[in-house]
């Protein structure tokens, strides 16, 4: 029963909540869709934390939809060996989330001890930063301590089964029985982190500005007849 | 050709007399507000300085307008592509940061009624608007006023370090000008092109550049692209704000408030036909001296036949042609040549515009026998409190002779003028030499010393009655208050919906009604209904 909850409830009610809040707010609330950028108020802290966290957070993003996304055989099929991709995850992802809780660390740091900075942050911000530090923590330590002590084990033969079959509405909760601490709990606070995702800064993921570099520099906007 | 309409400001800064009553009237207008308690839309500053924020003009630092590279127009902080891939969007390492301008505080008034009795009379401490914390206050607005400070400051004025010869800045030979300096409403804005989000823009109808607070995603890079570090970042909303050139008074007719509460008369505000087709090739003029004549020769003459069937053309109405051939500004910049654009070297060929000060050296040589003498202003001029060179680096990019001009027709004229009033003789053939002729002189005259408000102020009403019903929408622009969801200050793309109608905007009155019917429905014999 708790095993159905945590593997197959909680995260379909995060997902929903990330889709209807996200449609939510974004007819809402565009005059608060904002970066939320303070280095306006401190920017020397910033330009290490933030340039750290977003450099190394891309990759890991990128290395999860691979991994969660792609079963074995495709992998296999064009070649790469279960063993390469493994030392693949463990040594790039490994870096990378390594770069990214040392950007994860500072700017937690400088959020809460900076009084200026921590004057700005709303209570969403404290959430949302403690949250993520916490996920990158745990995934730093799934991937490269639990991996290490648990040698048996593999993700892909498990986690990334759950989730797929997740997406594709045939949950089975069982497939999450035996997989370690670490990665459960690193499983979890990443859908909680996705059901707060549309109320809080992390909105701006989705403003990344891909139009800019098409577009013409100099616009001009002329009022339309009625 | 597409001809589009600018509306443009003129500061004649010989009659600035830095009473800073433009700065405060725009700031209890725009930015009383929690978050932008340290943006003034429009500052006045003390030159020589370094100015609000400090060293504005470094653009060594702050990379803001354009440059040429290799022949082609680009933005000083780097193109489109760098700065995605250089990772700038997580770092923005040319913006300014709040210490640049100051930090905004608030004194504790309330100590001093609460202050038990004691030996000592009770101090409001400055308390930071930020943090709320005790402050020592180092640097504010206006710190620089009236030159304080400005033994240490004044070497740093960019302008200054650009001349090669020693400024003193003893006693003695101090000199001082006011510079009241606000958004630029550039033909060629680098804050709209550094805007990654699209939020910036400048409107077709009157050139006005703005910023649409429901777009703008908090990307920043539009505090860098301004040289004049005239776009600010509001702490509170964490959206770019900047001065809206009062634009629903603009929409009126009216002029800004900084230009209406103006005390010396300074300001003047108009229409400018321009060439919109040419404003890339204006802006990419090689030599940075000739942008100041590459500049003005965007200007159309509003009487050309030739232009006014083109305008016409282009959708310019009627009155706005009218307007442009009554325009103060283009008689200041264009047929007398009196006013510059400020640091024509940025190149985003800014829209307010400014007559240099001359009056330290007319005091001094005024008193001599200049009437009889004219040909004594052209020494004169060389003697000058201000050096020709300080100025020349503010308007002309370093181009002394341009400058040099405007200060000599405006003596010219003083003389002339002194000479009708106190019944002297003139030798009218004088004026030719700075290229002028009486009635030329007389013209200029009004303007610059009548300044007669209808003169001053040439400004069509928007033709809003095409696209929108006017009556609704009154009150529907600026800034909403902090909480509230937002409104952009253009009413067409956020405060105003698809089919016209406004929430919240407005007088009280149900949707698909005319402004007339409403009209007659709650005024029932000259007495409001609710």
């Amino acid at each position: 029963m708790v095993n159905q909850f945590l593997w197959v409830i909680f995260p379909y009610i995060c997902i929903a909540i990330f889709i209807v809040g996200h449609i939510f707010r974004y007819r809402n609330d565009q005059f608060g869709w904002t970066a939320k950028s303070s280095e306006f108020i401190e920017k020397k802290q910033l330009m290490i934390g933030s340039f750290l966290f977003h450099i190394g957070i891309i990759p890991v993003i990128l290395g999860h939809i691979s991994g969660l996304g792609i079963p074995k055989e495709w992998t296999r099929a064009l070649g790469v060996s279960d063993h390469m991709y493994h030392m693949g995850a463990v040594y790039v992802g490994g870096f990378f989330g390594v770069v990214t809780l040392a950007g994860m660390l500072i700017l937690t740091a400088r959020r809460f001890t900076k009084a200026n900075v921590r004057k700005l942050s709303s209570r969403s911000d404290l959430i949302v930063n403690t949250l993520l530090l916490l996920i990158v923590i745990l995934g730093v330590y799934s991937s490269l301590v639990t991996n290490t002590l648990t040698p048996g084990f593999d993700y892909r033969d498990s986690i990334s089964i759950w989730f797929r079959d997740l997406l594709i509405l045939r949950p089975d909760a069982s497939l999450m029985a035996s997989v370690p601490l670490a990665f459960k709990l690193h499983v979890l606070s990443g859908f909680l982190i996705f059901a707060l995702w549309p109320f809080t800064r992390l909105v701006h993921v989705w403003s990344v500005p891909l139009n800019y570099a098409r577009r013409s520099y100099i616009l001009y906007r002329r009022n339309r007849a009625s | 050709m597409k001809i589009k309409a600018q509306i443009a400001m003129v500061m004649n800064l010989d009659k600035c007399i830095g009473c800073h009553t433009c700065s405060v009237t725009c700031k209890t207008t725009w930015t009383n507000r929690e978050g932008a308690e340290y943006m003034w839309f429009n500052n006045v500053e003390t030159k020589p300085g370094i100015g609000y924020p400090k060293r504005w003009e470094d653009q060594e630092t702050y990379k803001g307008g354009w440059e040429v590279k290799n022949g082609k127009l680009e933005l000083k902080s780097g193109s489109k592509l760098s700065k995605i891939a250089l990772g700038k969007i997580f770092y923005n390492p040319d913006m300014p940061e709040m210490k640049d301008y100051y930090e905004p505080w608030d004194y504790d008034y309330e100590s001093l009624t609460n202050a038990k009795d004691s030996n000592h009379t009770p101090v409001a401490r400055a308390k930071s608007a930020i943090t709320g914390e005790n402050m020592d206050l180092e640097w504010g607005p206006n710190w620089e006023d009236q030159l304080a400070g400005a033994h240490v400051t004044g070497p740093k004025d960019p302008n200054i370090e650009k001349i090669e010869e020693e400024i003193k800045f003893n006693f003695e030979q101090a000199f001082m000008m006011y510079l009241p300096r606000l958004c630029e409403h550039c033909l060629n804005p680098s804050c709209v092109a550094s805007c990654p989000s699209g939020a910036m823009y400048k409107r077709d109808e009157d050139g006005i550049v703005l910023v649409d607070q429901e777009a703008c995603r908090g990307w920043r890079y539009c505090m860098t692209g301004c040289p004049y570090k005239k776009v600010y970042f509001n702490w509170k909303t964490n959206k770019a704000e900047k001065c809206t050139f009062c634009f629903p008074r603009i929409e009126s007719g009216l002029p800004t408030v900084c230009s209406e509460t103006c005390t010396g008369r300074i300001r003047y505000l108009g229409v400018l036909l321009y060439d919109a087709d040419r404003v890339e090739e204006a802006a990419s003029t090689p030599d940075p001296k000739d942008l100041y004549q590459a500049q003005c020769d965007l200007f159309l003459d509003p009487n050309d036949p030739e232009v006014i069937e083109q305008a016409l053309k282009d959708g310019i109405a009627e009155d706005w042609i009218e307007a442009a051939q009554n325009s103060p500004v283009y008689k200041l910049a264009i047929e007398h040549k009196l006013a510059f654009p400020l640091h024509p070297e940025y190149r985003t060929l800014p829209m307010v515009w400014y007559v240099p000060p001359l009056s330290p050296i007319m005091n001094y040589f005024e008193g001599k026998d200049s009437i009889k003498n004219p040909d004594m202003i052209f020494p004169a001029i060389e003697e000058m409190r201000i050096p020709i060179q300080y100025l020349a680096n503010m308007l002309t990019a370093g181009d002394t002779e341009t400058v040099k001009g405007s200060l000599q027709r405006m003596a010219m004229m003083r003389s002339y003028m002194r000479a009708i009033s106190s019944g002297k003789d003139f030798d009218e053939s004088k004026l030719a030499r700075v290229g002028l002729d009486a009635n030329q002189t007389k013209k200029m005259y009004r303007l610059l010393a009548i300044a007669k408000y209808e003169d001053r102020f040439v400004i069509p009403t928007s033709h809003k009655e095409g696209h929108m019903d006017v009556y609704r929408s009154q009150g529907s622009a600026g800034y909403d208050e902090l909480g509230s969801t937002g409104s952009a200050p253009e009413q067409e793309f956020s405060v105003m919906g698809s089919n016209g109608s406004c929430d919240g905007c407005g007088p009280v009155g149900q949707p698909g009604k005319t402004g007339e019917e409403m009209y007659k429905e709650n005024f029932y014999g000259g007495i409001w209904r609710d």
